[in-house]
């Protein structure tokens, strides 16, 4: 019964990763940055849902409500520093990227505090297999809204003339240009959307499971992975791998015991890009 | 070397021996200064000279502080039970074991880490780029993690380390840790320099500039790559045993496998100062240390937003650093010779 309590935590888990981690895949894809406050960005996104509570507002509309100002969040970003890194060395994003990460970590210090905090959405929990198995129900409604959003966004980058040009830009960022597309705001637009998507994963962490604000970079290493290990543009392969990493995180915290938990996802990074090297150097290349 | 930078290097060895009795009240600052003018010299080797940029030295410096108070305190008494006892302390070195245990401890915390970076150096150094970077700052993160949840060396409570003997009191302690400090200094930059003058450099000057071509000229870069590492290793274990004394106390996130921290600030020195140059780092270190007591002093409690703020501003306007822009500004002075045609056209091209 563990095995299947485990197994449905690290799948409605896993949905959440995926939509964070979609967001990465975007921005890497288009803007070839890697954002290490993209973990910040969510936990940001999870205290505007949380503060909603506080006010007495159903935590939930925090998934419509977060998203819309973490866009704006993320074109202030945009505007005032990725902007400056964009067609830069990839290490110097990295490192810019981290900077914001303490930054945002520390403001979130003071503006709301160290404790560890949830908003309580009251949604009961749902009973299977003979009441062996439980679910909140919040959880079930979290990688319910991820999908949703999830389908929005890849209906949405099909058909609009918007989602084309981020789709021009990340195929080839001069050429879009020469036809007419303006890249420097597909770029704005594109890092928008993807802090806006870290509002919704936040609004829905924030409900499901706990919030605080140093828990960011462990998001951002969950995103980074699923991200390698699905690779870039592969819609499906990050919903698998994200599930799979749900599952996988699910396992460890039962086995190994909770203390051992990020230690294992951060291990976890490092042995799949081990595994991959030597894949790949057995045909004299690397990961690119 | 000529005479010159022997007047340097002799004013700046005397000046470091005296320097604790000129500024009393500073030697644990300048003893910290010294830890960080060797990690960021010890990161320039892999960051600067070899083009692979780690957030992973930071695990050789944890491993260095918990193995050398381990070392220290295991020597003479139950390991378990001391880290047991935390603050209250039952058991009491005498100074001839304080100090045979922290030779014994250095020993241990410069060696081990330098085997642990031969063998995962086989392992991660194969990646390339910011995977390389993302990977070493996963290393970093799951051994503070993990080391936090180990329970002999203290687990989520932390670890005393072994207090100085009770000897010439507060100002002894200081001496002994400044001037351990600034021996560690002195050996890493007589090496560094030793080393930074032979074939070796070239090779990961070679490594940085591009692996393909360095691999197809015949030269075996796996093997310089895991060297470069392992040096590195050794110096930074060294410094993390020492930073484990002069502080006192072990804490896994917030003292040992500090990735938020240190491992940042070892990258930002060296770029702050210029990466690939050898006083770049140990110049960006000393810059780096004033700024940053500033920000403690001046804005307490906003010093990390301003840290934030500062990291942000040195990667995006100062990338190759004060090293850098002295080079662009007075290219002669690196011994650099310039066109003057070309450099005119250059400027015309702009």
């Amino acid at each position: 019964m563990i095995t299947i309590q485990a197994c449905l935590d690290g799948l409605l888990l896993g949905i959440l990763f995926a939509l964070i981690a979609y967001g990465m895949a975007l921005q890497w894809g288009v803007m070839n940055i890697i954002n290490i406050a993209q973990g910040d960005l969510v936990i940001l996104g999870g205290y505007i849902a949380y503060f909603m509570y506080l006010y007495g507002i159903h935590p939930a509309w925090g998934v419509i409500v977060s998203p819309i100002i973490m866009y704006f969040v993320g074109i202030a970003i945009y505007k005032l520093v990725i902007n400056k890194v964009v067609d830069r060395d990839l290490f110097i994003s990295i490192l810019a990227t981290f900077g914001i990460s303490i930054l945002f970590m520390q403001l979130m210090n003071f503006a709301f505090g160290a404790d560890v905090v949830l908003a309580n959405s009251g949604y009961g929990t749902t009973m299977l297999f003979d009441n062996n198995v439980v679910l909140p129900n919040s959880k079930i409604f979290s990688a319910f809204i991820s999908i949703v959003f999830a389908i929005c966004l890849v209906v949405y980058m099909k058909r609009s003339k918007l989602g084309r040009a981020i789709r021009a830009t990340a195929q080839n960022a001069r050429a879009a240009k020469i036809l007419g597309v303006d890249t420097e705001k597909v770029y704005a637009a594109t890092f928008g959307i993807n802090a806006a998507l870290c509002g919704v994963a936040g609004a829905l962490i924030s409900i499901t499971f706990t919030i605080h604000p140093y828990m960011g970079l462990p998001y951002t290493i969950r995103s980074f992975m699923i991200v390698i290990v699905a690779g870039l543009g592969n819609l499906p392969g990050v919903a698998m791998s994200g599930m799979g990493l749900g599952i996988f995180e699910e396992f460890a915290d039962y086995i190994l015991g909770t203390e051992f938990r990020i230690g294992s996802v951060f291990l976890l990074l490092v042995l799949i890009l081990v595994y991959r090297r030597f894949k790949l150097s057995r045909k004299r290349e690397y990961l690119k | 070397m000529n005479k010159n930078s022997w007047i340097l290097y002799i004013g700046i060895l005397v000046f470091g021996l005296v320097a604790p009795f000129i500024f009393p009240a500073f030697k644990v600052q300048l003893s910290i200064l010294c830890v960080l003018i060797v990690l960021a010299t010890t990161w320039n080797i892999q960051g600067g000279e070899m083009g692979y940029n780690t957030f992973g030295n930071i695990l050789f410096y944890g491993l260095g502080m918990y193995l050398c108070a381990s070392v220290q305190v295991g020597m003479f008494f139950p390991l378990a039970e001391w880290t047991e006892s935390g603050g209250e302390k039952t058991f009491v070195h005498t100074p001839s074991q304080f100090f045979q245990g922290m030779a014994a401890g250095l020993v241990v915390a410069a060696v081990v880490p330098t085997i642990v970076a031969g063998l995962i150096g086989y392992a991660i150094l194969g990646l390339r780029g910011h995977y390389f970077a993302i990977c070493t700052l996963g290393l970093g993160v799951a051994a503070g993690e993990i080391s936090g949840g180990i329970e002999i060396i203290g687990a989520g409570q932390g670890f005393t380390t072994p207090p100085f003997p009770n000897i010439g009191g507060l100002e002894a302690r200081g001496e002994f840790f400044y001037f351990l400090s600034f021996g560690a200094l002195v050996l890493t930059f007589i090496a560094v320099r030793a080393i930074y003058t032979t074939r070796f450099r070239l090779i990961l000057n070679a490594i940085r500039d591009n692996e393909d071509k360095a691999e197809a000229m015949g030269i075996e870069t796996m093997k310089y790559k895991i060297t470069g590492w392992m040096i590195s290793a050794f110096f930074c274990g060294l410094a993390g045993g020492i930073m484990g004394g002069l502080v006192g106390y072990i804490d896994s996130t917030d003292v040992a496998f500090d990735g938020r921290e240190m491992g940042v600030f070892m990258v930002l020195m060296a770029i702050l100062g210029g990466k690939g140059t050898l006083w770049g780092p140990i110049i960006g270190a000393t810059l780096f240390h004033f700024f940053k007591e500033g920000f403690w002093t001046f804005f307490l409690g906003w010093q990390y937003v301003a840290l934030g703020v500062l990291i942000v501003v040195i990667v995006i306007y100062f990338p190759e650093g004060l090293m850098g822009w002295l080079r662009e500004k007075y290219p002669e002075r690196f011994g650099e010779v310039v066109d003057e045609a070309d450099r005119k056209a250059q400027v015309e091209l702009k």
